[in-house]
């Protein structure tokens, strides 16, 4: 028998509030109030919903991203009802009567029934198929736009890494989905992949045969392709997408410059009611882009290739558009293969595969930590670099996507060889000079071009923009009008930083003892100056107050109503 | 003293001289190869002979010997198929020696084709021109259309590619594209070998089997497709279009989704 | 001291101050027409998905599988295509709807949140810190380092039986696995050579000169009934290509006369840079292309590497002829077949001047 809780003192009754003029809105009661009394979305909502999110088309990029995952998920559950992931092999009985009684793995017959037995399975191949396709283009084109406008800087390099490991995974998933129905075009890719990783030296056979359970082609791989298709990389996947997004909640999204925005501050769209519908809005236009692409665009028509036959290939073999790289470096590397003492390393499979790809992770992974160094630059940025105002960065990205677009295209070599009419082997020597080549005047082209907007922004907010309207003075010239720019404009275009370089490190210290590490610091002295010196100085505010009460004779300016002021007024 | 001379004998100095060279020319003139029967000659051949005069011999040689300045191979023994082929499908006569012979509208009416095609037969044995019963694909089971797709990506999709779309080959050649090729036409360049194409001889790949590949080919090009097929040409078309397409109208859609609605 | 690195306003070099933020009015708030039909075009597009939506499921159903869609000459198959249009488009409407809504009904003001600088503040370091240190001061590591070690020793080495149960993997390439496996293929002394598919034997006076003829080795064929997998992993091997050319104008070594019949020669189809098959063979060159990275092998000088990312020449199949007359193989292969690996012992394959 419990112990009777004690009589609590009378309570005195709570008063109602005395009437107040305007009633409050009512707390939220129903589902929501079950809910917020077990975990506290209230107060998670109070200031969630009001988030400002900047606006800029460059912004959703990462979203296309985002919405081809979910995309993914669903048309790819959709696949998993019927796919068969076995090597086993069966005679065709389907419908599609050009495979009729020819041997296959239940993969691939699996495959077929899907595309021509089950209603609405070859749109959903399709669906799956372009939105892995959308899925790293358009994580590429995000990191693009990350990359240019700086928004890798501090505090955001963790997010970075994050992305070039999502990027990687996203690639190494396409190429697992693709090969999955071990048809004739995927199966020749992955005994390319068997034969890069047999000659991976030392370790090349023991990998080989662990991977595929023993020789060529086995019958494991295709399942175990599965199990990290469906398991491994989606699960690594979705961990990471959830820390890159939550990263971002935190840090809050950076925005361009602009009047009323600092580094102190986030200005935008609050996120309800505005940028959900807008958000999921553009998942809609996301979903319904890939789902008109699936219906009016074939891709990977499997049953054309036919099953997977090691005696067989087709012309013009190439992988998904993002293993292209790979593929043209491995088409283009003259055959560097060493055979010393009984053994053999083929530098022409190992510097194209494992040390391309190698590359195109470090590469982007160190590179926010370079230009750190190389600036001295340990602020937290949220205010984006307009990327004229970064040649040497701007130009440096242009120079890397030259050389990863040319050994895109060296991939294709033969494709281009058929189509523009040109010798195959000529296309192949032309590449092998033009992926070293075409960088560098890249390179030079961009620079020069960012330096050159720099100069006409200048410009803009010395004389104002161009008008077109030319005015004939009393004296006889001609002179063009020019119109002032706002202010807004003027500070968009001012508001950019430029540091001076890194002062080197002196050879001697204080006490006359030499510096430890001075050849580095020279290093980076060089290297900071020569990054600095890509800028046209801004014009400083003296400049500017100058200019505008020089007007007079040379640039007579245009008043709202059209009509030029007279030459040496000033407004 | 004059030397007396007959007022004929300059005439038949010229006849005599003119008897000479032709004797020596004949004499030197590389005999006609093969089976050079006078004795069978028909019109058909006759005609052939004329036409081959005018249209190919300035390559080819009178006696179809070959010319190896002009790149010309002897025709000796490559049969009534490959001038069907050749001249059917217009590569022949080739207006410049150039790395490939392309297809290009034929002049010749089909007679004129028959006979040069039995000109050429005349001066060595060589494939013949296919009948119907060889080339066309009736009366196949589905099994067999199949079995048919099974032969031509073993032997033929490495060149022309899995739809036979067509495909490149070293130095500027291409094989080409088969769709929109009748059956006769493949048929003999198969056993004709045309060009750099190897010859798939009859032992290895009896009528049957070719006329199954052809089958097989009939029925996927007649197939519709699921969507545009953007030349069939695989992933590097499915990637450029999934950018252009996919990725150019996703910016498209941000670029209205971000902008200002209309202002004052 | 502040661990705030952000630039402020009086940091920074702003040669035009900052004028703050500027609103302008919107057609459609300050026009009530354009309201309305902002309005109507949302509702609009919404009413529409529900009758695309209906539609599908009459496509679904209704349409047949083989139906064709025949626009400009190509012919579509209409069950996806419909299906893909209806659903598509239905989808893309509510998106629109939900765009077109945001841009020209919801209030489009800008709202301004300040933000903190990304890090912890000093004292919370601090006092994090000050946490930790009597943690581990309790925790007593301090004094009895052994158990820290012995924790982490113990923990790492936890990895090696995890990493040694993936041991069963695969077999073990040891050199006699390896010499069992991908250094021999099924070619023996005897074993006929037969065409691919059709399985017909090969009479060498029936091969034309410019023939390819793509082939395999006799004994494969059984292998198809009773072990598909190893059916598949020995054609990997020992698909073979055979070529006719004229013995005149080839290049035929010393060592190798006996390998070849009148100028008939047989090649391993398998190409040595990364294993595709190979048969784009060009009659008059006499080169072999492999389609996949356009390795290019001289045929009528014992295959050796003419063009291209492939370092080793193709390996020859000796080739004679049996009483029937028929092509039979030799021996195996005389070196590995297919890709390199870094044990192959490649100073027994071809070059250039061998003899």
């Amino acid at each position: 028998m419990a112990k009777p809780a004690p009589v609590s003192p009378a309570v005195p009754q709570a008063q109602t509030p005395a009437a107040h003029t305007e009633p409050a809105p009512a707390a939220p009661g129903g589902l929501v109030g079950w809910v917020d009394d077990r975990v506290p979305v209230s107060s998670i909502l109070k200031k969630a919903l009001r988030k400002a999110f900047p606006d800029h088309w460059s912004f959703l990029l990462g979203e296309i991203a985002l919405y081809s995952f979910i995309i993914l998920l669903l048309t790819g559950v959709f696949l998993t009802i019927w796919f068969k992931p076995s090597m086993a092999e069966v005679t065709y009985g389907g419908s599609y009567a050009l495979m009729r009684g020819v041997p296959m793995s239940e993969a691939f017959a699996s495959t077929i029934g899907i595309s021509f037995d089950v209603r609405g399975g070859l749109l959903v191949r399709q669906i799956h198929h372009w939105a892995a396709i959308l899925f790293v283009a358009s994580m590429a084109v995000h990191m693009l736009r990350v990359f240019f406008t700086g928004a890798f800087r501090k505090p955001r390099e963790i997010n970075w890494l994050i992305g070039v490991g999502l990027l990687q995974l996203g690639m190494i998933e396409g190429f697992a989905g693709y090969s999955l129905p071990d048809d004739l075009l995927s199966g020749t890719g992955l005994r390319f992949v068997d034969g890069l990783i047999r000659s991976i030296p030392v370790v090349g056979t023991w990998a080989e045969f662990f991977v595929f359970g023993g020789e060529f082609p086995g019958d494991v791989v295709i399942p175990r392709l599965y199990m990290v298709h469906i398991l491994l990389v989606p699960g690594i996947l979705l961990a990471l997408i959830s820390a890159h997004m939550a990263l971002l909640v935190y840090h809050k999204h950076t925005h361009f410059p602009g009047p009323g925005r600092k580094d102190t501050n986030v200005v935008g769209q609050p996120l309800f009611p505005v940028y959900a519908a807008k958000a999921g809005g553009f998942f809609f236009i996301v979903f319904g882009v890939t789902i008109l692409m699936g219906a009016l665009m074939q891709i990977n028509p499997v049953w054309l290739f036919g099953p997977y036959n090691p005696a067989q290939v087709t012309a013009g073999s190439q992988p998904d558009w993002y293993m292209g790289f790979v593929e043209g470096a491995i088409r283009i590397i003259p055959n560097w293969e060493w055979h010393l003492w009984g053994t053999t390393w083929s530098w022409n499979i190992a510097l194209p595969g494992l040390g391309l790809m190698g590359l195109l992770v470090i590469l982007p992974a160190i590179y926010p930590f370079v230009e750190r160094w190389i600036t001295g630059d340990t602020r937290e940025h949220h205010v984006l670099d307009r990327p004229r105002n970064v040649p040497n960065r701007t130009a440096f990205g242009v120079a890397a996507m030259t050389c990863y677009g040319l050994f895109w295209l060296a991939g294709g070599n033969d494709i281009l060889a058929t189509q523009f009419s040109v010798s195959l082997n000529n296309v192949t020597h032309f590449m092998r000079v033009a992926v070293f080549v075409g960088p560098v005047v890249a390179f030079i082209i961009t620079k020069r071009i960012a330096l050159s907007l720099q100069r006409r922004d200048a410009e803009r907010v010395l004389h104002g923009s161009e008008t077109g309207v030319i005015v004939r003075q009393p004296d006889g010239g001609y002179t063009e009008a020019h119109a002032p720019v706002t202010d807004e404009t003027a500070f968009t275009l001012t508001q950019h930083q430029q540091p001076a370089a890194l002062a080197p490190s002196a050879g001697l210290d204080g006490r006359g003892v030499r510096r430890t590490g001075g050849r580095i610091g020279r290093l980076r002295a060089r290297l900071s100056g020569w990054y600095a010196g890509g800028q046209i100085a801004k014009p400083t505010a003296d400049e500017i107050a100058e200019a505008a009460h020089h007007g007079g004779a040379d640039h007579p300016a245009i008043e709202d109503d059209d009509t030029p002021a007279l030459p040496g007024g000033s407004h | 003293m004059r030397a007396r001379r007959h007022k004929a004998a300059r005439p038949l100095v010229v006849v005599a001289a003119l008897v000479l060279l032709g004797a020596v020319y004949a004499g030197l003139s590389p005999a006609t190869t093969g089976v050079a029967d006078d004795a069978t000659t028909s019109a058909q051949v006759e005609q052939g002979r004329q036409l081959f005069a005018v249209s190919c011999a300035s390559c080819h040689g009178l006696n179809g010997e070959g010319l190896a300045s002009q790149g010309a191979p002897s025709l000796a023994g490559v049969g009534a198929a490959a001038v069907d082929f050749q001249v059917r499908t217009g590569r022949m006569p080739m207006a410049n020696p150039l790395a490939q012979a392309p297809r290009k509208p034929n002049t010749f009416t089909d007679a004129e084709i028959a006979a040069l095609a039995a000109f050429v037969a005349n001066l060595g044995t060589g494939p013949e021109i296919p009948t119907e019963d060889q080339y066309l694909p009736e009366g196949l089971t589905a099994e067999q259309i199949a079995r048919g797709g099974d032969l031509f990506r073993t032997n033929c999709s490495a060149c022309h590619n899995f739809q036979g779309s067509g495909g490149a080959l070293p130095q500027g050649i291409t094989a080409p594209t088969l769709i929109g090729v009748d059956a006769k036409t493949i048929h003999e360049a198969m056993r004709t070998g045309p060009g750099q194409m190897p010859v798939f001889g009859g032992g290895a790949i009896p009528d049957s089997d070719v006329k199954a590949m052809i089958g097989y080919l009939e029925e996927v090009h007649a197939q519709p497709s699921a969507g545009l097929t953007l030349g069939s040409l695989g992933p590097v078309s499915e990637g450029f279009w999934g950018w252009v397409v996919g990725i150019g109208s996703l910016v498209l859609f941000a670029l209205w989704i971000t902008s200002k609605a209309a202002r004052r | 001291m502040s661990l705030d690195t952000r630039d402020t306003r009086d940091t920074l070099d702003l040669p035009v101050p900052d004028p703050g933020l500027h609103e302008e009015e919107r057609f459609t708030d300050s026009d009530e027409a354009a309201g309305r039909r902002a309005y109507r075009q949302v509702v609009g597009l919404l009413a529409a998905v529900p009758v695309l939506a209906i539609t599908f499921v009459v496509v679904y159903f209704a349409v047949p599988a083989d139906a064709q869609l025949v626009l400009f000459g190509s012919a579509f198959k209409a069950h996806p295509v419909l299906l893909g249009l209806t659903g598509g488009v239905a989808v893309l409407a509510i998106g629109v709807a939900l765009i077109h809504w945001a841009r020209t009904i919801m209030g489009d003001q800008d709202v301004v949140e300040e933000r903190h600088p990304a890090g912890s503040s000093a004292e919370a370091r601090q006092a994090a810190a000050a946490v930790f240190a009597e943690g581990v001061e309790q925790s007593g590591i301090g004094r009895r380092k052994l158990i820290g070690m012995g924790l982490a020793g113990g923990v790492g080495i936890l990895a090696v039986p995890a990493v040694v149960m993936l041991a069963d993997m695969g077999p073990w390439p040891t050199a006699a696995v390896r010499a069992e496996t991908i250094e021999r293929t099924i070619w023996a002394q005897a074993v006929r050579i037969v065409n691919d598919v059709n399985n017909l034997p090969v009479k060498a006076a029936e091969v034309e000169l410019g023939q390819l003829i793509n082939a395999q080795p006799e004994n494969l064929h059984e292998l198809q009934e009773s072990d598909p997998v190893a059916y598949q992993r020995e054609k990997a091997k020992a698909a073979l290509i055979v070529v006719r050319m004229d013995p005149a104008a080839i290049r035929i070594p010393a060592s190798r006369q006996d390998w070849q019949v009148d100028g008939i020669l047989a090649y391993s189809k398998i190409c040595t840079h990364v294993g595709c098959p190979i048969s784009l063979w060009e009659q008059q060159t006499h080169h072999l292309l492999c389609p996949c990275h356009q390795s290019t092998f001289d045929l009528a000088n014992s295959g050796v590497v003419v063009f291209g990312p492939a370092a080793r020449s193709l390996p020859q199949l000796p080739i004679m002829v049996d009483d029937e007359g028929f092509l039979v193989a030799r021996s195996d292969f005389t070196v590995p077949v297919g890709p390199s690996y870094f044990e192959r012992d490649s100073s027994r394959d071809f070059k250039e001047g061998d003899d």
